[in-house]
Order: structure tokens, then sequence, then C-alpha cells
């Protein structure tokens, strides 16, 4: 009986099965941008472990002519060039779909499924009659599948060879070798099978404008359009590549051109609590600073985020969430360090977060961090995930103002002290529980102050009265308060129907969220939605919440911190509130949440409301 | 000193230095530590320094960690911004401080509890990167705050007041010093200040990472019999291997060279040190010599004072850094911030 054939046009998942180390990540990121260079979008996602040489690593491309971001889940097409994982990864494989493989040596028949199409090149075959150094025959076995793949799913190969040729600028023998190599993949499945595959590319224009990036370089671009001049760190992934990529745009535009001098400082500290004290120092003296790391680094840094909460230091400080607790899992992701950031230190603390749903907003609101810290005077978290901040998005281009100009806050400058306006440096002046500070060193005989961690009155002087703390405390709260305002407003958006049920998510989620919400409506299930980009939450989101009988929160985490928060900061009664929750450390998929909301809507009788009443 | 309160009104024949303040100016809030500690001399050695140095107090930032010696910024330099952090973490948040504003003069008060136990991870590192500032340990010994615990700077054997003794190896932190880089070591103590205010005029006007271990006897948990960091201990034991006198770069050395033999070393921006030497063989130049003679007179048991090593020719962060003259916090959105067009050319390479 012949085997089924997966037949789709510019909506199918490949997923790349390798041994990390082998040069895979290339081919790889060929692969996907050659489809966006014919106007395909793709939502690519690498899975990598801890690790630097032997251990499985996959790459999961999904072509998308409708633009979905989030992944789908399953797989049509499955490369698998990694033994170890190759039972796992063939049972992944949808009926119908196709195993890619490296046919030189032959397969035990034990280990093929009947419902699935092979495809077998033997890779190894033609890489050691053509090459004989080891690394080479490594190397370029990868574009050997890249070719071969091309031919089987109707890749333009001029798209990569132009790839290669930017890739590969002023070395013209690399170009030359790959696009050999290239050839001769495509030429064995030119030969041997019927090319193209009923899965398969079609060039589109759907790409447009958009731009292919990481949220870690966005975020770290975002800093240096927000002016930050002093970033310590210490490395952890999946937060490492953010310093690393400020430092190569401070390379390019920040260096002083007569000079050759650094218009920025960057420091990598010993360890997390070294991090966060120089960004306490740098901000306290007034230049924009911050750091960059993942959950492990949040609890080593809490002492030091009470006493900038307390002493209210701007600080600004990119949270790269990874699978927790603990050391967790390194190298996944998850959106689970919301309770040990929201209220991060011992006693009575709160603090500001800002959630990015994309590369884009990475960049915004990594720039917007800054004028957000000095205005109120606090740490700013700006919580990515790994999913973001490791994988390219295709996102809408990055924009500015050059109307913009940094929000410095409330500074007293000499001139106002000499003006006799009264200095006191926790003195609430106009009610928004925000008051002034002196940069040190501004005026030879007024505005100096002590900084502290312990209680002191509005006038910085050290006290351990009760009503002069009791007074700092609820001005805190003012601040905290006023913050609501100044933050991005949470985006709603109502369903196509009359509805009483919600949901509520925020960052990555939004990728699969946006997909799941038309696939729910087809089911006739419909949601008013509410993206929250951040917290405090403004007082919008406890009304979306009371506007509704049922409200999903969709969050990847166990113990639905997002819900916590919402229950604890909107007064929501807690039975109203219907988690949904992906946390094994992959991102969350458009199938995961369409089943989950499915299920619990039939289960909590949520129809739209012209069906009930009929 | 700044002990007792003292009115605020300024007597009109105060001696005033070259900027017009008078010593008065560097002053600061009464102290609330106890009658006698070492910590309130120290404080009145650092308000010496900078009155003779003739630096605007507002242009020093002094930043401390926790405990009795953190809480000695309060006590002088009273118009100057201070920072009192948290417990054994000054060192970072001065290296930020000295990373946004590199014109400020940056004066690092700790203790050696705050130091040598809990900050003795963030006192490595910010020696080994060289950042431009005065990084003082006053050192006793003991943890005073609490009561008396012995800390780790304390000598093996050293009794407690209530007569255990210590049974660890001490941390010299003057030795760590020179190990990690610091390139100006110095060693005073609290009860000498005719050495210790040129060793800190001297310490300023360093450029790089200047470390001065001042020891610093506790009156109330650690001046007595037993204890090696006591007034009498030090006082019988300390082996003083120089004086030294500091000029400024813009003074002419008028002072008669006092007889014995005497070496000047030209500091970084321009000022002189003149070393009466106490020990002809002591060499500050000459690191690997003073680690030997540190080590052979700590077995001894003796506690050795003076400028113990300095590097003329040292760098700073900022040096290695290789950041902009103009402090970073003064830069604004058109050194900052790149522009649209820029973002136009980053969106083009994405695509």
């Amino acid at each position: 009986m012949a085997v089924k054939q997966l037949a789709r046009v510019n909506d199918f998942v490949v997923k790349f099965a390798n041994v990390n180390g082998s040069g895979s990540a290339s081919a790889n990121g060929l692969f996907a941008r050659a489809i966006l260079r014919m106007g395909v979008p793709v939502a690519a996602r690498n899975i990598f472990p801890s690790n630097i040489q032997g251990l499985p690593t996959w790459y999961e491309v999904r072509i998308t002519e409708q633009g979905w971001r989030g992944r789908r889940g399953g797989v049509d097409m499955m490369v698998a060039m990694n033994p170890q994982t190759w039972d796992k990864d063939v049972a992944e494989l949808e009926p119908g779909g196709y195993l890619f493989y490296d046919s030189t040596k032959p397969l035990a028949s034990s280990r093929l499924r009947s419902d699935i199409n092979m495809l077998g090149v033997p890779l190894t075959a033609i890489c050691n009659a053509e090459y004989s150094d080891a690394r080479q025959r490594q190397l370029f076995k990868n574009i050997i599948y890249l070719g071969a793949l091309s031919a089987l799913l109707d890749l333009d190969p001029a798209e990569i060879e132009k790839l290669f040729a930017e890739q590969y600028k002023g070395k013209e023998a690399l170009q030359d070798s790959n696009r050999k190599a290239l050839a001769m993949g495509r030429d064995y499945a030119l030969a041997n099978f019927a090319c193209p595959l009923p899965l398969r590319v079609a060039r589109r224009n759907n790409v447009g404008s958009r731009i292919f990036v990481d949220g870690n370089a966005a975020a770290a671009l975002g800093a240096v359009y927000g002016g930050a001049t002093v970033a310590a760190w210490y490395p952890i992934t999946p937060s490492s590549s953010l310093a690393e990529a400020f430092q190569k745009y401070c390379g390019k535009f920040r260096v002083d051109a007569a000079s050759g001098k650094h218009r920025y400082a960057i420091l990598q500290a010993e360890d997390e609590l070294s991090s966060i004290g120089v960004v306490i120092g740098a901000a306290w003296n007034g230049a924009r600073a911050f750091t960059t790391t993942s959950g492990p680094g949040v609890s080593l840094m809490q002492e030091f985020l009470g006493l900038a909460y307390f002493a209210e230091i701007p600080v600004v400080l990119f949270d790269v969430q990874r699978g927790s607790p603990s050391t967790g899992m390194p190298t996944r992701t998850q959106q689970a360090d919301l309770l040990s950031c929201a209220y991060a230190s011992h006693g009575d603390t709160k603090h500001v977060m800002l959630f990015p749903e994309d590369p884009r907003e990475c960049f915004e609101m990594g720039a917007q961090a800054f004028d957000l810290a000095d205005r109120l005077q606090t740490p700013i978290f700006v919580m990515l995930d790994l999913d973001i901040g490791m994988q390219d998005w295709l996102c809408e281009p990055f924009a500015w103002d050059d109307d913009h100009r940094m929000d410095r806050g409330k500074v007293m400058t000499a001139a106002m002290l000499d003006g006799g306006k009264e200095f006191g440096r926790y003195l609430d002046v106009d009610g928004d529980g925000i008051p002034y500070r002196t940069y040190p060193a501004t005026h030879p005989t007024k505005g100096g102050y002590f900084t502290r961690g312990t209680t002191k009155d509005r006038y910085a002087r050290y006290t351990e009265e009760g009503p002069a703390y009791v007074d700092n405390m609820q001005r805190l709260l003012r601040k905290f308060e006023t913050a609501k305002s100044l933050l991005p407003a949470p985006v709603v958006q109502r369903g196509r129907a009359p509805t009483r049920a919600g949901v509520i998510w925020f960052g990555s989620t939004g990728a699969a969220m946006a997909e799941s919400l038309v696939e729910l409506e087809s089911q006739g299930i419909h949601l008013d939605r509410m993206r929250v980009r951040g917290f405090p939450f403004p007082d919008a989101v406890g009304e979306f919440i009371a506007e509704h009988e049922h409200v999903f929160v969709v969050e990847q985490n166990r113990d639905a911190q997002l819900k916590m928060l919402l229950v604890n900061e909107c007064g929501v009664d807690p039975s109203k509130l219907i988690s949904v929750l992906n946390y094994d450390g992959t991102p969350i998929t458009e199938r995961f949440i369409t089943r989950e909301i499915a299920e619990k809507a039939r289960l909590f009788n949520v129809t739209p409301i012209r069906k009930r009443a009929g | 000193m700044t002990y007792l309160a003292k009115p605020k009104i300024h007597h009109p024949g105060l001696p005033k230095n070259a900027l017009g303040y008078t010593r008065r100016d560097y002053e600061g809030a009464v102290s609330t530590l106890c009658a006698g500690c070492g910590h309130d001399s120290i404080s009145a050695a650092i308000i010496q320094a900078f009155f003779e140095l003739d630096v605007e107090p507002h242009r020093v930032a002094k930043l401390s960690g926790i405990g009795c010696s953190s809480k000695t910024p309060t006590y002088f330099l009273g118009n100057s911004h201070g920072f009192n952090s948290v417990h054994g973490r000054m060192p970072s948040v001065l290296t930020g401080a000295a990373m946004a504003n590199r014109d400020l003069i940056y004066l690092g008060v700790s203790g050696d509890g705050d130091s040598a136990s809990i900050g003795l991870g963030q006192f490595a590192h910010v020696l080994r990167r060289g950042v431009n500032m005065v990084y003082i340990v006053e050192n006793n010994g003991v943890y005073g705050l609490t009561k008396g615990q012995f800390s780790a700077t304390a000598d093996k054997g050293s009794k407690s007041k209530r007569g255990a003794a210590n049974s660890d190896e001490p941390i010299d932190l003057v030795l760590l010093a020179l190990a990690l880089g610091a390139s100006f070591v110095a060693r005073g103590f609290s009860g000498d200040k005719t050495q210790l205010v040129p060793l800190i005029k001297a310490a300023v006007a360093h450029h790089g990472a200047a470390f001065i271990d001042v020891i610093s006897p506790c009156v109330a948990f650690n001046n007595h019999p037993g204890s090696t960091k006591s007034y009498d201990y030090v006082r019988e034991h300390n082996d003083a291997v120089n004086r030294l006198d500091f000029w400024p770069s813009r003074d002419e050395i008028t002072t008669e060279i006092p007889s014995g033999s005497t070496r000047d070393v030209p500091l970084h921006d321009g000022g002189t040190v003149r070393l009466h030497k106490l020990h002809d063989d002591y060499d500050p130049s000459d690191k690997v010599a003073a680690m030997a003679y540190l080590e052979s007179r700590r077995a001894r048991g003796e506690v050795v004072t003076g400028l113990l090593y300095v590097r003329p020719d040292s760098a700073d962060m900022h040096d290695a850094m290789e950041t902009v003259g103009v402090p970073l916090n003064a830069l604004g959105d058109p050194e900052l911030v790149p522009g649209a067009a820029a973002l136009d050319g980053v969106n083009a390479s994405l695509r």
C-alpha cells in the first residue's frame, strides 16, 4: 500500500536533529534565511543543550505563509542527522511525513515506521568520496544536505548562493567550495527523487520590511538607544548574548571618531552580586546603567535589589528567563521569575516589570526602561525569556523618533539649589511619590546627602523613628501607584462575537496565542483578550477581569505566577481565573493552548453569549 | 576628630587652605562610635589629609559597606555625597560610581569583617581591576557592632575579651593586596597620625588602586592583654619601614632633607612622595622583596607599617577600558543615541 504523502505549500514544519559542535547551525540558518528571501515567513527555533560539543541539538523551522510566529507542534519533515536521537526523532513525525537521513549505512527495518516517507541520501559516502580532510567532511556534509533539501522542497538555490556571497564576502574560495557542496546535494536529490515533493516552498511576497533578529540583540540595541553607558554582567545562559551584543553595538555606535575612545564602559563582573552593585554605583552617580542575567542571577542580587528599592536608585535589569528552579534547565525557556522579580528582596518591596512580546518590543522597552528608571528612581526589570532572547524572530523593523530626548527624571541641579529650591532627598514635593535627587559633586555646599539602606527621614538623615519610617514606606507606595500611569498600557482586543470569557497573557506566549485565538474562533470559542505589558498592572487589568465571568490566564510556569500577581495586586476573585500552563521548557504551542482552552471552556461552559441566550 | 559636638560657626582666625576652606569644612556629623575608638582617629586623619590636599570637599565620593568602620563616612566630608551600601559590597558600588564619573575622588572605607570575610571576593576584584580609588580598611580584628566576635584578620592565638583564643589563620589584607595587583599598598596605625596623614595624601594622588590597611584598635572589644590589635600591642610591635612626606605637584620641595637616607617617588599627577627610610634594606618598588619582608616580620609577630609598595607608572580601570575623557554621566543624547538613520542601517542588515 502506498504511503500517504503530506502535501502542503508554505505551511509545514521541518526539524533538523543534529549533534552540537558539528557546524550544523550555519547550514540550518541558511535554510531559514533562504526561505525568508523567497518572501515566505518562517518561525525558527534552536533547541540546544547546556553543552559545547557532542550532545543532541535541534533546529525547528516552521514555514508559514500566514506569518505565525509560535510553534505549531508536530513535525512534517525530519532531517535526522543524529543517530543518538533517531528513535525519538522518527516517532515525532506526523503520519505521511518525510524522514530525511544519511543512507550510507543500511538501516535496521525495526527502526522504521510504515506510515512515513523515507528520503535516504548517502551523505557520508558523497563526502568521503569528495573530501579527505575530516573537518571538511563534517562541515560540507551540512551544506550537501542543504543542497538536497533545496531540490526536495523547491528552495531557490540562487537565494542560498546569494547568502554564501554575503556570508563569505571577499572570500571567493569559500564561496566556491560551498556552492560546489550545495550542487552535489542538489544533483543527487534531483537524480534520485521526484522533486519537488508535495511538501514545498513557493515564492511569495509576505515578508515585506520585516527583520529577522533575536531579542537579546534587540534589547542590547535598545540599551544603546536608551543612553546606557555602563553595563556590568556575569556570564549566564541565556542572557550572555545580550551583554555581548551591547558590546558589539557600542563598538559600532559609541566610539569617538577622533580619539578612538569609548563612550561606554562594560565590566564582566566576578558574580551577579558585583554586577548589580556596579550598576547601582553607576546609576547613583548619574550614568544610565544596566545588568543582564537570568533566574539564578536574580536570586543572587536580592539583597542589593532591596537597597536599590529603598535607597531609590534607577537601575535596569534584563532578566532572560530560563527553566527553573535552581540550575533548572539552563537552555530551555520559561516565564518563571515573575514573583522573584516582582517582590525581590526581604521586607516590603515591589518592583516594576516590563513584558516584551518579541524582539521589536525588546528594543522599544530596552530603551524605555532607562527613562522609566530615571523617572521612577527604582529598579526596572525587562522580562525576556530564552525563546525571545536567543531565537531569531521575524518582526517589524526597529523604529526611532529622533525628537525623543532622555528623561532624566527629577534631578536637582546646582542652579536650582542656588535658586533656593528646597532639597530633601526623600521629600515628596508634588504628590507623585517621587523625590528629587542630586548627582554626587553637584554643588560645593548644597545638595549633598548620605545614601543608605537604613531607615531615614525626608532629608536622608538616619532615623529609627516609627512615624518617619511609615511616612517613607507610604511614599514608596504612592510612587508605585504613579508607575501604573507611566508603563506601557495593556493591549486589549474584543473577540469577534460578544463573550463573557476573556484571556490574559504576556511576553513570548503571544506568538502562539495569536494563532490559537483564530483556531478557537473557528471552533466557536470567542474570547476577549488582553496582553499585559507591564507591572504594576493599571486599573484597566482589574476592570477587564471584572467584566468577564471567566478569564483564562496563559503563561509558562508551573505555579501560575501571573495569576498570583493578578489576584494579589488587583483584588480579583481567584475562582474567575483559569490557568493554562506550559512549563516543560519548550515554547508554548498553538496546539497546546487551543486544546487546553477548548477543554476548559467546555468544563466551565464558556460559550458565546448569543448561543447560550438562544 | 569629630567626636565632640562643635558649634557650626567658624572662628574667623581658623587657618585656611589654598581654596579658602578651613579644616572644619572637611568635617562631618558627630561620631557615634565609642570614646577612644581608633576609627575616629582615622576620620581625623582623612579630614586633615583632604584639607592639606586642597581638594574641594564635594569632589570626593565616599563609599562604605556595613559595620562600625562603614559608619565613619558620616563623620567626615559632610558636604560630600556618601553611600553606605550593603555588607561587603562597597567595592562593586564604588567601581560602578567610578565608571560613571572618572573625575571624582573615590574613597572607600571598610572594615576587616566587611573586606576580609563577607566581602573578600569584591575586595580582590576591585584591586585587580585597578579602580582609581583610595580603599581604607579600618582593621580591628573583631566585629564591633555585633559585640566582639573574631574577624578573619584576627591573629591565630589572639585572645578575645572573654579569653577564648582564635584558632584560625589570619588573612593579611596587605599581602593579598600585593598579590592581587594593587599599585599602592600601605599599612598605618590609627595611633600614629603623623605617619597616616601623608599615607592618605599620597594614596589620593596615586593613579590606580591604592589600598591602606589601618590597624585601628577596638576599645570596647579588642584592646585587652592577649589581643594583637590593641593599642599597647601595636605600639610595641610596630615595625615602621619608612615615614613619608607628600608634596602635590604645584609645590616646590623646600623642606630640609633630614639626615638619613631618603628617596623621592614621583606620582602620576606630578606629586612626589619623599620616603624617609627607617630600614635601609626596604625597597617599596620591589614587590617580591616586600612580600618576603612582610611575611618574615609577620612570623615574628611584628606589624609592618609604612608605604609598602608603590608602582609609579600605574594605570587604572579607565585606561584599560579606553573610556572618553568626559565623564560618562555628562554625556547626552547627541553623544549617546545613534538616531533613526543609523537604525535603518541595522534593520537592513537583519533582512
